[in-house]
């Protein structure tokens, strides 16, 4: 309830002009015009949904692999279980400056790595197109332990009978993970994409410490984030108006992807005693 | 799984039915492929060759902060820093040489101290009291509220930080000056905590429904009222809920950057990661530093490190409330 009156709140101050310093005045729908006239706008959401589309499949992927050596080492995956967690308890600012230092073009110890392998590495902080890329490797794969956490869980709660019958069919490996496995996790994994897709169109932290502060509030074109566009409109500019209209359609652009993924959702996701 | 979890039973007409391929079962036999010793071993290769790769960046910082500038630069693949220089971790404290800028980094580390102590302790005590209405008493609409209440678990942060924003500077409380002692700027980072947080709230509720309902009218027959009801019987059968929730906001507080930078004005305020962002900022080479990234790096491994120490003394804890995080879905 503390929630929802803020919420309220700044669906009407998305139709006003409020920036503290003047007298504020209603202006219709003119927020919501000039966003999706504001070239940044489309800037910010781009970046974001490509940030989205790289980060979230890569991180489902990474998590189910580890998930799965995890569950087939059995009891001794304990050290390795709490390895992959750790990077859960970075603070958000060290990521960001992690990122800053280890994924630098020039001195950063990624690339020296790659050339030990004869790869010559991207300018990943400061080229358009990896920039994107490297954030989803920092922030999102780095950060797998939590999800690795919950595809274990599910994957020890498939019944070991199921393994035994499609074994005696005969199927392959794949085939068991594909037709046993995945079907059975499958309420797991539509949670971990719903929870990381809406994390992801909301990354703030670890973008504004690497790239954003008060002398360059654009940061770099490739690495604006919507979330970080609506916070300099606010609390750079003080535009709260618009600020609080930018929010508005996020949510709504929140809204209406997770509902898409909902509805998909019916399709893929099998639910035990549900028919 | 750990013992102190009861599976907490869904309620008649809770939102959504459990999925049933996540409960905390009684322990299965893992299902492990009839496998001979080598795949074992290849198993092991590729989780340590991962591992490597996850801890690696902890790793990179510990040496990193203990090498000298020109090292840092110049021998980036190099692990074992030559020579050690443990001056960095003093500088973090007392000032870079030649930087005009001293950091405030003990202050701003008794500041994130209390700050998430308190944050912590206000969410635990008023989430569950919030929960145990929710979960013992029959009020008309109760669902209906508890609903309102999972959904502003879907809210961005987003949407609610201008107009929050706009609710503490109505309330003064964006200026200088003190209130009750403490600086007025820290307050939004904690007091909001006063009124619950949804996503504990649930945690909590489910715990509570756990707990046999003759339980408490055996304590209503003791002469129980309500409060005391709560403090005797629910609040300590609670008790790996209410960790739980301590130690997740903790960390949340320890880590939280958006309304540090919001609401902070002066560097005496600041919390830990707020400080981080202002000595990069100012040490950085764009901004006319001399990119000391070394003391950097030590400041957010000694940033880093009570999170990792949290992690170690509560790690079950961890896996637990993620776990009821997953099932929730």
């Amino acid at each position: 309830m503390f929630t929802s009156g803020p919420m309220i709140a700044s669906l009407i101050l998305s139709f006003t002009d409020y920036s503290i310093i003047q007298t504020t005045h209603g202006v219709g729908w003119a927020n919501y015009h000039d966003a999706l006239h504001d070239p940044y706008v489309r800037t910010a959401m781009r970046n974001t949904l490509i940030y989205t589309l790289i980060s979230v499949p890569l991180h489902v992927i990474v998590a189910l692999y580890l998930a799965s050596l995890l569950a087939r080492v059995g009891r001794g995956g304990g050290f390795f279980r709490t390895a992959f967690y750790l990077p859960q308890m970075s603070p958000t600012v060290v990521t960001g400056i992690l990122y800053l230092l280890i994924f630098n073009g020039s001195f950063g110890v990624l690339n020296a790595g790659l050339r030990v392998l004869h790869i010559r590495g991207p300018f990943w902080t400061t080229d358009p197109t990896w920039v994107k890329p490297g954030l989803a490797l920092m922030i999102s794969v780095w950060g797998v332990g939590a999800s690795v956490v919950i595809f274990l869980a599910a994957l020890k709660g498939v019944p070991q009978h199921l393994y035994e019958a499609a074994a005696m069919d005969g199927a392959s490996k794949w085939r068991r993970f594909r037709d046993v496995t995945l079907p059975m996790i499958s309420p797991a994994i539509f949670f971990v994409v719903i929870i990381n897709t809406i994390a992801g169109l909301q990354t703030f932290d670890q973008v504004y410490t690497a790239f954003f502060n008060q002398s360059t509030p654009y940061g770099t074109n490739a690495s604006l984030m919507y979330a970080i566009y609506i916070f300099q409109q606010a609390f750079t500019f003080f535009k709260f108006g618009y600020a609080s209209a930018l929010a508005w359609i996020l949510f709504l652009v929140i809204g209406v992807i997770t509902a898409v993924q909902i509805v998909a959702s019916r399709r893929f996701v099998y639910y035990e005693g549900q028919r | 799984m750990s013992s102190g979890f009861a599976t907490p039973t869904p309620a008649q007409g809770s939102a959504q039915p459990l999925p049933a391929a996540l409960p905390i079962a009684p322990r299965r036999r893992w299902y492990r492929p009839p496998a001979g010793g080598l795949s074992r071993i290849a198993y092991y290769t590729m989780l340590t060759f991962c591992t490597f790769l996850f801890v690696y960046p902890f790793v990179w910082a510990v040496s990193n902060s203990l090498k000298t500038r020109d090292d840092f630069f110049d021998h980036q693949t190099r692990l074992v820093p030559h020579p050690f220089q443990w001056s960095n971790y003093s500088d973090v404290f007392n000032g870079v040489e030649g930087q005009l800028y001293k950091a405030a980094f003990g202050t701003w580390i008794w500041n994130s101290l209390w700050i998430s102590v308190l944050a912590a302790v206000t969410v635990t005590v008023s989430s569950s009291l919030v929960a145990f209405g929710f979960a013992y008493f029959r009020f008309p609409l109760r669902n209906f509220f508890f609903g309102c209440v999972l959904a502003t678990m879907m809210l961005p942060g987003v949407v609610t930080l201008v107009p929050t924003y706009l609710l503490w500077n109505k309330l003064h409380f964006t200026g200088p000056g003190t209130f009750l002692f403490l600086s007025k700027n820290q307050y939004p980072l904690w007091a909001p905590n006063l009124f619950g947080s949804a996503f504990y709230i649930f945690l909590m509720r489910q715990f509570f429904l756990g707990i046999p309902r003759e339980l408490f009218e055996a304590s209503r027959m003791d002469g129980d009222n309500y409060w005391t009801m709560f403090w005797r019987i629910a609040a300590p059968l609670a008790r790996p809920a209410m960790i739980v929730t301590f130690i997740f906001e903790f960390k949340a507080s320890w880590t939280e950057l958006q309304k540090a930078i919001v609401y902070l004005r002066s560097d005496k305020t600041f919390t830990v990661p707020r400080g981080l962002k202002n000595l990069l900022d100012l040490y950085g080479p764009s901004a006319g530093g001399h990119g000391d990234y070394q003391v950097i790096v030590a400041a957010t491994v000694l940033s880093t490190l009570p999170m990792i120490i949290i992690f170690f003394l509560g790690q079950r804890y961890f896996v637990e409330g993620i776990a009821t995080q997953g099932r929730k879905g």
